[in-house]
C-alpha cells in the first residue's frame, strides 16, 4: 500500500492512501498540480511530507530503488539513446509487450527521431512496464493515442492492476477516468485533492 | 643570445596601424572606434604594467609575492569563465567551481613541470613559474568554460531524457552521462585542434618569442612541446573536474535533476 501523508510541493498539499491493486484516476484543470503531485511521489522534485510504500519511507531507500518500485511515466517522455532498443535493458524480453501495443517487431532499430508522438508514448509505456513496478504513476498516458490504442493500453494496465499493481492515472478525459479508476480524485486549482463521487 | 631591443619610440609607427583601423571604422560606420580605442588603451596599460610587475617580481624572487600574483591570475581566470557562461550557477558556486578547478589543474601541472622538468633555482622562481602558469591557465580556462557551457545547456535541452532515465531508476550519474560526455568532448576540442595545427598553421607565441630572443629554433620547439603537453594535461584535468563538479551541483543526493539551481539566463 502506498501512503501519502501531507505531501507538500509548491502550492499542493495532499494526503491519501493507494491500496494494492487499486487504480486512482486523477483529474483537475491544467496547472492544478497533477504532474507536480506524481513527480513528488516519485521523488523527482524536492518535497515535504511523508510517502511510504508498505510502511517504508521513501527516504529509507536510495532514490533509484524507490523509483524502480514507484515509477513515474511522463506525459512527454524523454529519450537518451538514438535507437528504440537502446532504451531497453533486454529488447527481446520487451518485444511481446511492444507488439501488443501495436508496434512492429522490427521497430527496435528505428531512430527515435522518426517516431510519431503516439509511437513514443506507447514505447515509453512499454519501457516503464518492463520494470514491473509496484506502483505506476501515469501522467496522461493515452493523450496522443487513437481510440484503438487507448483501449489496448487500458486493458494492459487493467491486467497489471488485477495482478496487484497500484496505479495513479492522470487524465483529462472524464469517461476514461470513470472507466479506469476505482476512485476519482480531483485536484482543485489551489492544490487540494477531493473525491469525485458523481 | 642577442636580440633587437625596442624603445617606446619604435612603437609609434606600428601603433598607427590601430589608428588606421579606427579611421576605417569611422569611414565605414562600423561603430567600432570606441571599443577599439578602449581595447587598445587597455592593452597598452596592462602590458606595460605587467612588464613592471614582473621586473619587480623577478628582482624579489619571493614565494609570497609569486603566490599572490598566481592567485590573482586564477581569480581573473575564474571571472572570465563565469563571464563566458550563457547559463550560470548562482553566485559563489559559479566562481568557486571555476576558481577551484583552474587552480587545481593549472596549479598542479605548473608545479609538476617546475619540480620535475625545468627545475629552476628556487623552484618557484617567478621567471619560470608565472609565464608557465599564465599559458596553462589561459588554455585550461577555455576548456573549463566550454565544458561548463555545454554541460548546463545540454542539461536544459536534454532535461526530458535525463529525467526519463531517473524516473526509471537510473542514478544521477547514469542519467547525466551522455551530457557529461558531450561537455568533455567540447572542452577537449580546442587543445586537440591546436595540437594538430601547431607549426603548420600557427607558430605559437612563446616559440616565436624565444626565436626572436635568439634561441635556436629546435630548442624553442622543445620548449613549446613541453608547454603543449602541460596544457593538454591541465585542460584535461581542469575540464574533467569542472564538468563532474558542475554535474554534481546540478543534481542532488536523492538523484534529482536540480535545474532551478542555474541562475536566470544572462544577457551576455
Amino acid at each position: 500500500m502506498l501512503t501519502v501523508d501531507a505531501l507538500k510541493r509548491l502550492h499542493i498539499c495532499v494526503s491519501f492512501d493507494l491500496h494494492d491493486g487499486e487504480c486512482i484516476a486523477l483529474q483537475g484543470p491544467s496547472g492544478a498540480g497533477k504532474t507536480l503531485l506524481l513527480r513528488s511521489i516519485a521523488d523527482l522534485d524536492p518535497n515535504e511530507g511523508t510517502v511510504k510504500l508498505d510502511g517504508t519511507l521513501k527516504e529509507a531507500m536510495p532514490a533509484p530503488v524507490w523509483r524502480k518500485r514507484v515509477t513515474y511515466l511522463a506525459a512527454e517522455p524523454g529519450w537518451w539513446s538514438d535507437t528504440v532498443q537502446g532504451h531497453f535493458n533486454d529488447w527481446n524480453d520487451a518485444l511481446p509487450l511492444v507488439e501488443r501495443l501495436g508496434l512492429p517487431p522490427g521497430c527496435g532499430s528505428w531512430s527515435i527521431q522518426r517516431l510519431s508522438t503516439g509511437e513514443k508514448q506507447r514505447l515509453a509505456l512499454a519501457r516503464a512496464l518492463m520494470l514491473r513496478s509496484r506502483v505506476l504513476l501515469l501522467d496522461e498516458p493515452t493523450s496522443a493515442l487513437d481510440a484503438a490504442s487507448t483501449a489496448i493500453v487500458e486493458s494492459l494496465i487493467a491486467e497489471r492492476i488485477s495482478n496487484g499493481t497500484s496505479v495513479i492515472w492522470s487524465t483529462h478525459d472524464n469517461a476514461q477516468a470513470r472507466r479506469v479508476g476505482s476512485r476519482v480524485l480531483v485536484m482543485s486549482a489551489v492544490g487540494v485533492l477531493g473525491e469525485d463521487r458523481s | 643570445m642577442t636580440y633587437i631591443q625596442l624603445a617606446y619610440g619604435d612603437l609609434i609607427v606600428p601603433a598607427l596601424l590601430v589608428v588606421m583601423d579606427g579611421a576605417l571604422s569611422i569611414v565605414l560606420r562600423l561603430k567600432l572606434e570606441r571599443q577599439l580605442a578602449i581595447a587598445a588603451l587597455r592593452m597598452v596599460l596592462q602590458l606595460v604594467l605587467v612588464g613592471y610587475v614582473l621586473t619587480f617580481l623577478f628582482a624579489a624572487v619571493s614565494p609570497l609575492w609569486t603566490a599572490l600574483t598566481a592567485f590573482i591570475m586564477v581569480l581573473f581566470a575564474s571571472r572570465e569563465i563565469v563571464a563566458r557562461q550563457k547559463r550560470r550557477l548562482p553566485g559563489i558556486l559559479s566562481y568557486g567551481l571555476g576558481a577551484g578547478c583552474t587552480l587545481l589543474a593549472a596549479g598542479t601541472v605548473t608545479i609538476f613541470a617546475l619540480l620535475t622538468e625545468l627545475r629552476p633555482d628556487p623552484w618557484y622562481h617567478p621567471r619560470y613559474a608565472l609565464p608557465l602558469l599564465g599559458m596553462i591557465l589561459g588554455n585550461t580556462m577555455t576548456g573549463i568554460s566550454l565544458g561548463l557551457d555545454v554541460l548546463t545547456n545540454g542539461l536544459v535541452r536534454e532535461r526530458a531524457a535525463v529525467e526519463a532515465c531517473l524516473a526509471l531508476g537510473g542514478t544521477r550519474y547514469q542519467a547525466v552521462l551522455p551530457v557529461i560526455r558531450d561537455a568533455l568532448r567540447s572542452g577537449f576540442m580546442p587543445i586537440i585542434n591546436s595540437m594538430a595545427a601547431i607549426g603548420l598553421v600557427s607558430l605559437p607565441g612563446m616559440m616565436t618569442g624565444q626565436i626572436l630572443a635568439g634561441v635556436e629554433p629546435v630548442d624553442a620547439a622543445k620548449y613549446q612541446l613541453l608547454i603543449m603537453f602541460l596544457i593538454a594535461g591541465g585542460t584535461g584535468l581542469g575540464t574533467l573536474a569542472a564538468v563532474l563538479g558542475g554535474a554534481h551541483l546540478l543534481t542532488d543526493h536523492r538523484h534529482r535533476l536540480r535545474l532551478e539551481r542555474i541562475a536566470a539566463e544572462s544577457s551576455v
